[in-house]
């Protein structure tokens, strides 16, 4: 008998425990399984998570300095920064010592353009003290303090000293405090000076115009998920291939032609003049702004709000609307009281397929959004292919993950994610 | 005729007609009309338009001719929501995201009755179903029969005095269709509703209601109470389509004294009562019901015809014996008697005589 019990437990018919032997039955099914998902799951480990995770260990990461300068990092720990006296000689000549060797290896502009980020003159300084200490030697030209203090005014400069102390340690949490306008200085955290100051304002941007975006397709997205889930089959399958048109011209081009449509001589300016809505002199700023990317973005994301909301909607069953019109509802009251709380699992979807998608989209903002209109991930890309930030690159991305992450969890904990369908 | 006041009709039908397409007429000329507290069953084959006439009722669908009165009033022209009818749909239609109890509110919510009569009024509606204890469940949470309960009683909470019911019972199994069957009729008289109720299932129909209209092809072919139903059917469809039949094909010889003769197509003669013929020559599908046959000549007239047959088949049944028969070239005669201990058991291969009283049989169009 296989519910016979000993001590509580359930023993299958060899006298083993149930629970024991259904695991053993059921470890080739789960090993088959795992065999079946186990290219693709190594292919994403190699491609996908082991660089992401590298790129954002990258936005905390600060080895340059101690494995280019590591005596001198070592000396300058006893050094007290804020006796208001320069570093003694040790200081300068473990400097010296770990200069001429990263001279030789020519890493020390790297050096050079790392420190720039904490401190503006940090590059040219390198570059141009690398050259002239190229002709010292370590040994035989000591002392050093006088002659570096000749060679760049920096190194007699006690903030220079300070900000190399700073940043001294392996790990830094100083891309971070840059990605929220910030900056770790000797003496703790302070904020970026005003100029500076545009990240958090970015973030925020990109929340807000995100947010806008998202509302916008499902504005313009339910009643079109409406109608496809409500005329015959053939009709439906129509709007869907007219739904589905975008994707099939590439981004590029569709971005493109909103430029064409939206610019100050472009189509939809010429048409209100043309009608006498606008004065010449007065054609509307449509484009290089906030206005041009939600519009563009809001035309491409589209189609990822109606197919969910279309995929959910399609599950209603008209039935629904009927019996809630026999029993007195108006139509409308019908509408909002039985059909849209059955649709809000599509809502959800859509939302966050749109919402997730906008946060992080680059290329339309890009074309369309001139300086206004721009988003974080246009500045995460500046870093990453211009200004070469790769540290702050990463700080950016890990908090726009956190971002969305946390976005994510405030929706599971309101709405409830098992209420999202996408099919 | 004669009592049937214009009046008195609660629900009317007059020549309605309706078509989807422009093309085809899916309800023809149809005319019924009930009276207050009557339970009408619309029974027929699949597409035959009772789905398409409870629509029209509810309002759903619009008659393309013809008028629709409730209570004296042509409601052609009122929204379904101002109708104030009840309706019970095939698969419940219980609104998923609201609990029983809510579902029940709901149509007196819109109605802006207060919170505390509506409580009361849920409750009340609940105990009519015994369901009391379900108040708080989604109806995922429920079993067929008991979100049928619920649709029921949510058909019923906000005290209509018409209910539309679309094979309510059609996804449920034997036993549970017999249980709320019973139910049904039950609250359906003891709260006085007027109830249309759509199915295809003949027992159904004949156990619930008060009369029943078969439909075919768009149209009433009979309306009656099921007992003159199924033993007056009035063409060979209705014959056909309630309960067991016989059917055999002849022509008329004569008719005489409300007897007609029939003369079948293997020359046999036989006696049968004239419905929907009316002269000799004409040719007729004569009806018989099984349990209507008789062997024992003794209880016929003397001058009853009789007609030879081969035994076939026989089956044991528990409470009746089944007995199909070879008569005049027709395979498919049966035979049912009652299992009495007197009864004579037949065997395959016996040659019998059968016959039975006139007005048993009855003779319809062709
Ligand atoms: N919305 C519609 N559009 C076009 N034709 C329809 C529509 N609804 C029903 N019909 C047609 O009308 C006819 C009658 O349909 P109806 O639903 O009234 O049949 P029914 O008697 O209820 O059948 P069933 O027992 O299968 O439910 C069918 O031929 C059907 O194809
Ligand atoms: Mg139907």
């Amino acid at each position: 008998m296989s519910d016979s019990t000993a001590n509580g437990l359930v023993l299958a018919a060899d006298g083993t425990p149930l629970k024991r032997s259904l695991s053993r039955s059921m470890r080739r099914q789960k090993m088959r399984a795992f065999m079946l998902v186990a290219p693709l799951l190594i292919f994403v480990l190699l491609t996908f998570i082991y660089p992401i995770g590298v790129m954002l260990s990258r936005s905390v990461q600060n080895d340059i300095v101690p494995e280019t300068l590591p005596e001198t990092v070592r000396v300058l720990g006893a050094w007290d920064s804020s006796s208001g006296d320069l570093p003694n000689e040790v200081v300068y000549a473990a400097f010296m010592r770990d200069m001429s060797v990263a001279i030789k290896a020519k890493k020390h502009t790297r050096l050079g353009s790392r420190l720039n980020y904490e401190k503006t003159g940090f590059s040219s300084m390198f570059r141009q003290s690398g050259r002239k200490m190229k002709k010292l030697d370590p040994v035989v030209d000591a002392p050093f303090k006088d002659k570096l203090i000749k060679i760049h005014k920096g190194w007699g400069d006690i903030e220079t000293w300070k900000t190399l102390q700073t940043y001294s340690g392996l790990y830094t949490s100083g891309y971070f405090l840059n990605s929220v306008d910030a900056r770790m200085t000797p003496e703790g955290m302070a904020w970026q000076p005003e100029d500076k100051q545009i990240l958090l304002k970015l973030f925020g941007r990109t929340l807000v115009m995100s947010l806008i975006i998202t509302g916008s397709c499902i504005l313009l997205g339910y009643p079109i998920a409406w109608l496809l889930s409500n005329v015959s089959p053939r009709s439906a399958n129509l709007l869907l291939i007219l739904v589905l048109l975008p994707f099939w011209t590439s981004l590029l081009v569709r971005t493109s032609a909103w430029k064409v449509m939206l610019q100050q001589n472009g189509v939809i300016n010429e048409v209100l003049v043309w009608i006498g809505l606008v004065p010449d002199g007065e054609r509307l700023i449509l484009i290089n702004n906030q206005f041009g990317t939600i519009v563009a973005m809001t035309h491409i994301l589209l189609p990822f709000m109606i197919l969910p909301m279309y995929s959910v909607m399609q599950t209603i069953p008209p039935v629904y609307l009927r019996a809630a019109k026999s029993m007195g509802a108006t139509n409308w009251t019908a509408f909002w009281r039985v059909y849209f709380p059955q649709s809000i699992p599509g809502i959800g979807a859509g939302s966050i397929l749109v919402f997730i998608l906008s946060i992080g989209y680059y290329i339309t903002p890009e074309i369309v959004g001139g300086t206004k209109g721009v988003f974080i991930s246009n500045r995460i890309a500046y870093h990453i292919s211009s200004s070469l930030n790769w540290g702050l690159a990463a700080a950016l991305g890990t908090i726009l993950l956190i971002v969305v992450l946390a976005l994510y969890w405030a929706y599971d904990r309101i709405v409830g994610i098992d209420n999202v369908k996408l099919g | 005729m004669a009592n049937t006041k214009k009046s008195d009709a609660f629900v009317e039908f007059e020549r309605v007609q309706k078509s989807y397409d422009g093309i085809n007429l899916v309800v023809k000329d149809l005319n019924l009309s009930m009276p207050r507290g009557e339970f009408l069953t619309m029974l027929g084959p699949s597409g035959s338009g009772k789905t398409t006439c409870l629509m029209m009722l509810a309002g759903f669908e619009t008659a393309t001719h013809g008028d629709i009165r409730l209570g004296g009033t042509s409601i052609n022209n009122i929204p379904p929501h101002k109708r104030g009818i009840g309706m019970v749909f095939q698969n419940y239609a219980l609104f998923p995201h609201m609990t029983v109890a809510e579902n029940l509110a709901f149509p007196l919510e819109v109605r802006k009755i207060g919170k505390s009569e509506r409580e009361e009024k849920v409750m009340r509606a609940l105990g009519m179903v015994q369901m009391q204890d379900f108040a708080g469940r989604r109806p995922s949470q429920l079993s067929g029969g008991q979100q049928q309960r619920i649709a029921l009683s949510r058909a019923l909470v906000f005290e209509p005095e018409l209910v539309l019911m679309d094979e309510p019972l059609g996804a449920l199994d034997k036993q549970l269709r017999e249980t709320l069957q019973f139910e049904i009729t039950n609250l359906a008289h003891e709260l006085g509703i007027t109830t249309v109720y759509v199915t295809h299932d003949q027992t159904e129909a004949l156990t619930m209601s008060d009369r029943v209209a078969v439909f075919e092809n768009g149209r009433i072919q009979q309306l009656a109470a099921p007992d003159k139903l199924y033993e007056e059917p009035e063409n060979s469809f209705v014959a056909q389509f309630i309960g067991e039949n016989n059917t055999l094909e002849g022509v008329i010889k004569e008719i005489k004294g409300g007897v007609a003769l029939v003369q079948l197509d293997n020359g046999d003669l036989i006696d049968a009562k004239p419905i929907n013929v009316t002269q000799a020559g004409q040719r007729t599908r004569v009806s018989i019901r099984p349990e209507r046959v008789e062997m024992d000549k003794s209880r016929l007239s003397s001058d009853a015809h009789t007609l030879k047959a081969e035994v076939l088949e026989f089956i044991y049944m528990g409470d009746i014996f089944r007995t199909r028969l070879r008569v005049a070239g027709s395979d498919a005669f049966v035979i049912k008697t009652r299992n009495a201990p007197d009864q004579i058991r037949l065997q395959p291969g016996q040659i019998i005589d059968i016959g039975w009283l006139a007005e048993d049989c009855r003779a319809l169009d062709a």
